[in-house]
């Protein structure tokens, strides 16, 4: 699924650029709560693990064989933020090293699959912990529907990127029903293979994985013949102040970006549609090439203007994507804040 | 890792290009693409002299053709899905051998090929003749985050550790007479895997054990600062240069 370059055009390729950016920068920060010093040997070593274990192919039938993305799987066992960066230095070092999708795409490709999947199997995951009893098989139940719905949500943010920024017009239902189709499949195999490799670690460390750690037994002592809570130690607490500054500058120049960017560009394709009605070539060249898909009700069916609704579009991409992503987030910290209060609180007087 | 260690992607050389420091030919390299990738489709020939650009680039690395056109085997997945292109895309369609092949989708496969072909030969050259820690370095001085860097940094660092690691597990599973056939199998390389797992995590830790015993505080010592001469800016930019030169006169013409 690495796109190449010239797959996806300019100012998408740019969009999806700064929101890889933003995450980055967001799980760079995430990275140190969950690891704290010790990020960059661990998240190194994980990452060379991600891309060691997808060489790992399996067989599926008649001869074929798949092999694993490793965005859930990375995700259950270090950490969304962990696994966002894991999974986003394999994709650059892919990019830069391997030529495995371009260099223009990386920004494409480290959404596609390092954010939307890593993001996507956690939510569900931890959703899925929330509901079921506290097991060691809920572990790999909820692992396996994460991996499960992880691969056709990249699938579909492909989709979408692709309706926005593809440069050519093959219709979006057919690349719809194409890529979901084969990634429900992919997204078995994935599940499967998630489920069984986090269930065998959790079988043998299940300190390791951070998906799990709700489950492990607080340790308790016996004072004055009654149990009670022993205080937890305390977690590193990361420094707070300029996280808002930063959300505000990601979201700003995002929605700059999509707004304005694809305001100029949606009207011509990269130019390409322009040029091509210039000379005549083209005879159909006013149409914006989401025009008449299935998407572009996604908002802006009734905006006539081209531009107008190519910029709206982008808009309420990014506004989607953050609002999401920042949900996500959010619930995510929320609820180890409250997991550490207590710890922090009565660790001075303890 | 030392001088035996070198990657297979790399290239030993001495050439003028070699010589250029890292940074400055990862800024090329990106220009590059960028430039190539705005081109309208249209302007076929643009292709062709952006093609001639990267053949004297590799001419002056001395990277035989043999190696380059090789390593751009990487690119067949797409290949197969630009070829698909003409028949699935919309549009009015013209007649070709008896098939009924789309406009749109033909100019859509050759702009997908083209710009393809183009960007990965692009990162295969920079591979070929940029050391993998001069690489690092270069990312370093372009400013992307130390933390990152240091990642990265890891993960090329011991991936080959963990890769050997992976492939002793495989002929130890053979060795006792495993083949994976299907999915009854897949138990098995999930275990694996799993147990992969936990070997680098655990040396994760060693590692930074080690490295707090040297002294690590959470910064890297920066001890070959990499700096490039205007002169190697000038050299290095020659190729997006001359690119855009070609882009630009495709916009005109």
């Amino acid at each position: 699924m690495h796109v190449p370059d010239g797959f996806i055009d300019a100012p998408v390729s740019a969009v999806t650029g700064v929101v890889a950016a933003g995450a980055i920068a967001v799980s760079l920060r995430g990275a140190r709560r969950e690891l704290d010093e010790r990020t960059a040997p661990l998240a190194g070593l994980v990452a060379a693990f991600i891309f060691a274990v997808q060489m790992l192919n399996f067989p599926v039938a008649a001869g074929t064989s798949g092999h694993l993305l490793g965005g859930a799987l990375a995700a259950i066992l270090v950490g969304p933020f962990t696994g966002v960066l894991c999974v986003s230095v394999v994709l650059l070092m892919q990019g830069v090293l391997f030529a495995d999708g371009g260099l223009t795409a990386l920004g494409v490709n480290i959404t596609d699959m390092a954010i939307v999947t890593t993001v996507v199997s956690y939510a569900v995951f931890r959703g899925l912990l929330a509901v079921l009893p506290r097991k060691r098989r809920s572990v790999t139940v909820a692992s396996f529907v994460a991996a499960l719905v992880s691969v056709p949500a990249a699938a579909v943010a492909f989709t979408l990127m692709y309706a926005v920024g593809g440069t050519t017009d093959v219709s979006i239902g057919k690349v719809a029903s194409a890529m979901i189709g084969v990634h429900v499949l992919i997204g078995v195999g994935e599940a499967v293979i998630t489920a069984l490799t986090v269930g065998a670690v959790v079988a043998v460390r299940p300190d390791l994985v951070h998906g799990a750690r709700g489950l492990r037994q607080r340790l308790r002592l016996r004072v004055n013949g009654e149990l009670v809570d022993a205080p937890a130690p305390a977690a590193p607490v990361a420094a707070r102040g300029s996280r808002r500054a930063l959300w505000l500058t990601g979201l700003v120049t995002s929605l700059v970006l999509a707004g304005f960017v694809s305001f100029y560009a949606s009207a011509d394709p990269d130019g390409l549609e322009k040029v091509a009605h210039d000379q005549g070539i083209d005879e159909k060249a006013e149409k914006h090439a989401s025009a008449d898909s299935p998407l572009a009700e996604y908002g802006v069916r009734d905006v006539t203007n081209a531009r107008l609704s190519g910029g709206l579009a982008g808009v309420i991409g990014v506004g989607v994507t953050v609002v999401a992503g920042s949900t996500v987030f959010w619930a995510v910290r929320r609820r180890r804040d409250t997991g550490v209060s207590p710890a922090s609180t009565a660790n001075p007087s303890a | 890792m030392g001088a035996g260690h070198a990657h297979r992607l790399y290239r030993h050389g001495h050439s003028p290009v070699h010589a250029l420091p890292p940074h400055t030919k990862l800024a090329a390299a990106f220009a590059f693409v960028v430039v190539v990738v705005s081109t309208p489709r249209e302007a076929m020939w643009a292709f062709a002299l952006y093609a001639v650009l990267l053949a004297v680039v590799a001419r002056l690395a001395r990277v035989p053709a043999g190696f380059l056109l090789k390593r751009l085997l990487i690119e067949v997945p797409f290949v197969a899905f630009a070829v698909l292109m003409p028949f699935v895309a919309e549009g009015e369609r013209v007649q070709v051998l008896g098939l009924s092949l789309s406009v749109n989708g033909l100019w859509g496969a050759w702009n997908v090929l083209a710009k393809g072909t183009l960007g990965v030969a692009a990162s295969v050259l920079l591979a070929a003749t940029t050391e993998l820690r001069e690489l690092l370095l270069g990312l370093q001085r372009l400013k992307l985050p130390p933390l990152l860097v240091q990642i990265a940094s890891f993960m090329i660092r011991y991936g080959d550790v963990i890769t050997d690691e992976m492939r002793r597990m495989r002929i130890a599973r053979e060795s006792r007479g495993f083949e994976a056939r299907g999915v009854r199998h897949w138990g098995v390389l999930a275990k694996s895997a799993g147990a992969l797992f936990i070997r680098s995590y655990e040396r994760g830790e060693r590692v930074h054990l080690a490295m707090v015993s040297r002294g690590y505080a959470g910064s890297m010592p920066v001890i070959d600062e990499v700096t490039a001469s205007r002169a190697q800016w000038r050299h290095a930019l020659a190729l997006p240069c001359a690119a855009l030169a070609v882009c630009l006169l495709g916009w005109i013409l």
